[in-house]
């Protein structure tokens, strides 16, 4: 079998170029090296669809995300995500900062940035975000910027995909790959995929990928951000809001979730570890200290946990989105921020260059681009829930009470198209586990749902894939060892 | 949507909602309990150490073995009660909303609600320990229903973070599993745990307990391999050059309990410092004819000591729809107990000013412990002492209980307000306890 297309890495990008590319009647792979979809840079991340004017002109991240933020529109239709345009404040404290401000409003608007507005208004401003500090002389308001959940929208992008005919091929570390005749051999950890075009949405490991094929013409580098999250209902914020930016990052933001969660964060930290997610002390203290600076109330004894993600930035700084010297290799690398805005405008590019490699692009008579809206329990009324229990007992059962979610969303996203087969995926996928307990009361349960659902022993089931078990082995067992090596040593 | 009808509606049946059950059907009244694991008893059915019931009973019972004998007692009563079935909302006029997966959705109207729901564990986020977030980390209780409920381990050399009485229990439980205990670590110069527990558990073990230090750093990206602990300070701020490397397969948390109250507050209920409902001395919340007893008003030590405020909210209940029940009667002057020096946190916040001739038990936690106190009840209008009294030692892990009548005590009617406040003992000359 020979794949038309084959996408290395299932993160927001490879998610969507799939999704894309699965209107066309074309053979589609992808190969993701973990043991879900969606757990690289894609799962810890800001979340923020921004509005785009932040890039400087130069570069092509700066128009792709523009282009992209007003893609979300169609797909969130069809997709059923989380998402909403809540608008956002950078947020000048000083008077020297309002020219910054004025010039990158005026650059917005030219490069087609709706509707951003400076507003000095103190009372205006206060009144549209009253968390924000007295220190405000200003605010650039982008009433377009919005907020998605990444792996949410990830995950959304695999189930259409996937329903769409891309097959999903999941703990497929790609470790090899030969180009003859027209044909990628792709070897992973645990088989070997052919194809005629290959793309390389790997992330962090991107370079890597590239390399395998003999094109060392870029690097990429892990830069760090790390996060804290404060309990649902600690405070509500209207806005997403940032600093004046820094050449490094967009600065650390404080920012409301789709869940009611606020977050603070990220920090910027080059590091050249890129399995390094681990948050430390200083850089959760750097990112406190940042973030009181636009909101100096935050509700530090709710804090429900900290994270890190990595931004895998390039040596070039911009987006490498490219049809390289190896006819039918795509390199889709350095996607760092805005990279989740710009995923559907990124993947249009890429549509783009498979015309180019002619690629014969028919769009398929059957192809279905809605992925159906989850059912959730928090979203019924009374009666309907009631309704759906009498249709379906698991409803009425709940697994996670923080969160209030039923034994019926859990067997969804384990039995969805691309479901859930750890913990963390059922946790991603809907929410068991988020809230502020931290799985203290669920685990236990979602561990004995995975269990029977995928037919695993208790041991077998695991966080996030190999070698993250959860319980060793049945009380006495080790017990039962010590005795049994004391009777074979007689 | 099937829909019942009860006097009083008690969400939650471990010991707390079961003692409280049966108080108000002893009276007369109709009880309901819904409870959402699929057997009553609570946290107790996973406690299968000894250490129950000795005030209670006059014996030492396991957890298991208590909560059956209450159990027992809600069969022979015929108190009904509905299992597997979660409470997703109460209404102010005593309308409680649940789901099963038998009925659907079931709606209870009823006269007065007795919470019961119990309490959870705080878990790492809430402390913020930077590093990985790996496989291999616990919260003691959920360890606990691991090994005692599910018969698995969570591993087989493991540090505990935390010298909350959960947490010693379980060191000594997966010492008997063959497990190794390395370390229970604890921020404090002092244990957070019952005495008893330290000596039975730790001491009578050898498992080292490390006082003063903390886990500042968790080590392992798919599977935790150790952490790195320090040394902290009075501000519990890390004290540079203390760390120190522990090689650990699992971690387990006891840094401590708290009332879980998300129903209480949806409906609208006021809450207190300590996480729990704001209630009057007839532990009657903020909303007329919902009463709260257990963990999920206070962390208590003992489940005796929950047995006996589950009993009191019983009768309160009762009192309640027997004498004020659909009578306009609104709520009279009520006087603030407000925590002072040392004092974590107060119960009842609040004591009616018709009620000050009845006795009241007030019970409060300590922020430190602390020898030779004298705890002081403070009138803050015209700052007199109202009440005191002397103790050799407090401690943060027990609870403090005080049986009081302030009538006796002379309270000026202007009283607003009263300060308690835990203090060395003022200098005597003769001792006077
Ligand atoms: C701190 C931070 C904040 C950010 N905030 C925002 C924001 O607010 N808005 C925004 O638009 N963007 C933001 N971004 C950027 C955004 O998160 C990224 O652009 C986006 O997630 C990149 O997705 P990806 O699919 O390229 O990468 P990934 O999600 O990392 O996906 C790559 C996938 O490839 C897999 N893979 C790697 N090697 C192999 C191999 N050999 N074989 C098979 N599979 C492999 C990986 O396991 C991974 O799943 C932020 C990034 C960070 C780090
Ligand atoms: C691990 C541990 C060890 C202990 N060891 C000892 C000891 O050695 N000696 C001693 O005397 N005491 C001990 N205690 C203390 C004592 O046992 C407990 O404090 C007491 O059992 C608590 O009773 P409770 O009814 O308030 O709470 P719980 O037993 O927690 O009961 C609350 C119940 O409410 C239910 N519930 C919650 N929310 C809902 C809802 N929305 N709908 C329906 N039902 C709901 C829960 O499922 C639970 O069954 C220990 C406590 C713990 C946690």
């Amino acid at each position: 079998m020979i794949y038309d297309v084959i996408i290395i890495g299932g993160g927001v990008i490879g998610c969507c170029i799939a999704r894309t590319l699965s209107k066309y009647d074309l053979k589609i792979a992808l190969l993701e090296k973990e043991a879900d979809i969606s757990m690289g840079t894609t799962k810890a991340n800001s979340g923020v669809v921004h509005a785009g004017y932040a890039a400087d002109r130069q570069y092509i991240k700066r128009h792709l995300s523009i282009h992209g933020n007003k893609l979300y529109t169609q797909a969130y239709r069809e997709l059923n995500f989380p998402f909403q345009r809540i608008g956002s404040f950078v947020v000048a404290v000083e008077d020297s900062q309002i020219k910054d401000l004025e010039d990158e409003r005026k650059k917005g608007i030219q490069d087609g940035v709706p509707n951003l507005e400076l507003i000095f208004d103190k009372k205006r401003i206060k009144h549209m975000e009253p968390s924000l500090t007295d220190d405000v002389v200003a605010v650039l308001h982008a009433p377009t910027a919005g907020l998605v959940s990444p792996y949410e929208l990830t995950f959304a992008l695999a189930e259409n995909a996937a329903m769409n005919g891309v097959k999903f091929f999941r703990s497929h570390e790609v470790v090899k790959i030969k180009h003859t005749d027209y044909t990628f051999s792709v070897r992973t950890l645990r088989d070997e995929f052919k194809c005629r075009n290959l793309i390389n949405a790997a992330g962090l490991y991107a370079a890597n990928i590239s390399k395998m094929l003999g094109l060392d013409y870029f690097d990429i580098m892990p830069r760090k951000g790390e996060y804290i999250l404060f309990d649902r209902n600690a405070m509500h914020l209207n806005k997403i809001l940032f600093p004046i930016p820094t050449v490094v990052s967009k600065g650390i933001l404080v920012c409301p979730t789709l869940h009611g969660n606020t977050f603070v964060g990220p920090n910027a930290q080059n590091i050249t570890d890129t399995e390094d997610t681990s948050t430390t002390e200083a850089g959760l203290k750097e990112i406190l200290e940042g973030a009181k600076k636009l909101v100096p109330n935050l509700p530090l004894r709710a804090s429900i946990r900290n994270f890190a993600g990595l931004r895998a930035v390039p040596n070039t700084h911009d987006f490498i989105i490219d049809n390289t010297d190896v006819y039918g290799f795509i390199n889709v690398a350095g996607i760092l921020s805005p990279g989740l805005t710009s995923c559907f405008a990124i993947a249009e590019k890429v549509e783009e260059f498979l015309e180019l490699l002619g690629v014969v692009m028919k769009v398929k008579e059957d192809y279905n681009p809605i992925r159906p809206r989850p059912e959730r329990f928090k979203d019924l009324s009374k009666k309907e829930l009631d309704k759906k229990i009498q249709e379906d007992a698991s409803w009425g059962k709940i697994i996670c009470r923080c969160e209030v979610i039923p034994e019926k969303e859990i067997l969804d996203a384990i039995h969805a198209p691309v479901g859930a087969r750890t913990v963390d995926g059922v946790k991603f996928r809907c929410r068991p586990g988020m809230g502020r307990c931290a799985g203290g009361f669920c685990r236990p349960r979602v561990i004995e749902i995975l269990s029977r659902e995928l037919n695993l022993s208790y041991e077998e089931v695991t966080k996030k894939g190999e070698d993250t078990n959860y319980l060793i082995c049945h009380t006495k067992d080790l017990l039962l060892n010590e005795i049994n090596k004391g009777e074979e040593a007689e | 949507m099937k829909t019942f009808e009860a006097d009083v509606v008690i969400i939650g049946g471990g010991s707390a909602g079961m003692a409280a059950a049966i108080e108000v059907k002893n009276a007369g009244l109709d009880a309901l309990i819904i409870e959402r694991d699929y057997e009553l008893g609570g946290i107790l059915l996973q406690c299968i150490h000894v250490g129950f019931g000795l005030h209670e009973f006059g014996e030492e019972l396991t957890g298991p073995q208590y909560a059956q004998k209450f159990i027992n007692q809600v069969n022979e009563l015929e108190i009904p009660y509905l299992l597997d079935t979660m409470v997703i909302e109460f209404t102010p006029d005593k309308t409680v909303y649940a789901v099963n997966n038998k009925e659907g959705l079931i709606k209870v109207e009823s006269k007065a609600i007795i919470l019961a729901m119990g309490c959870r564990e705080r878990t790492r986020g809430a402390i913020n320990i930077p590093g990985f977030r790996p496989a291999g980390i616990f919260t003691a209780g959920q360890a606990q229903r691991f090994v005692n409920m599910e018969g698995y381990l969570p591993g087989k050399s493991l540090v505990i973070l935390g010298s909350g009485d959960i947490g010693m229990i379980m060191a000594r439980r997966l010492t008997w599993e063959g497990c190794e205990v390395k370390a229970v670590i604890e921020i404090n110069p002092y244990v957070s745990g019952l005495i008893r527990n330290q000596v039975q558990c730790l001491e009578d073990f050898n498992i080292p307990l490390i006082l003063g230090y903390t886990v500042t750093k968790i080590h392992g990206k798919e599977k935790i391999r150790g952490v790195t602990i320090s040394k902290v300070d009075t501000n519990f701020d890390r004290i540079v050059g203390s760390d120190r490397f522990i090689e650990c397969d699992a971690l387990l948390l006891s840094v401590g309990l708290i009332p879980e109250n998300e129903l209480t507050l949806k409906a609208g209920a006021k809450l207190s410092s300590n996480n729990g409902p704001i209630v009057d001395n007839n532990l009657e919340s903020t909303i007329e004819g919902v009463f709260a007893c257990g963990n999920v008003l206070q962390v208590h030590d003992l489940v005796d000591m929950v047995t006996a405020e589950a009993k009191r909210a019983g009768e309160f209940a009762i009192e309640y729809i027997n004498q004020r029940y659909g009578k306009e009667i609104k709520r009279e002057k009520q006087i603030k107990c407000v925590p002072g020096e040392n004092v974590g946190y107060i119960k009842p916040d609040l004591v009616n000013v018709l009620d000050l001739s009845k006795e009241i038990m007030f019970t409060l936690r300590v922020k430190y412990p602390d020898r030779r106190i004298q705890i002081q009840f403070r009138d803050k209008e015209n700052n007199q002492l109202v009440y005191k009294r002397n103790k050799v030692y407090v401690i943060p892990s027990e609870m403090v209980e005080i049986k009081l009548n302030l009538k006796e005590n002379q309270i000026d009617p202007g009283c607003q307000h009263l300060i308690i406040d835990v203090v060395p003992r003022p200098e005597v000359l003769i001792e006077e306890e």
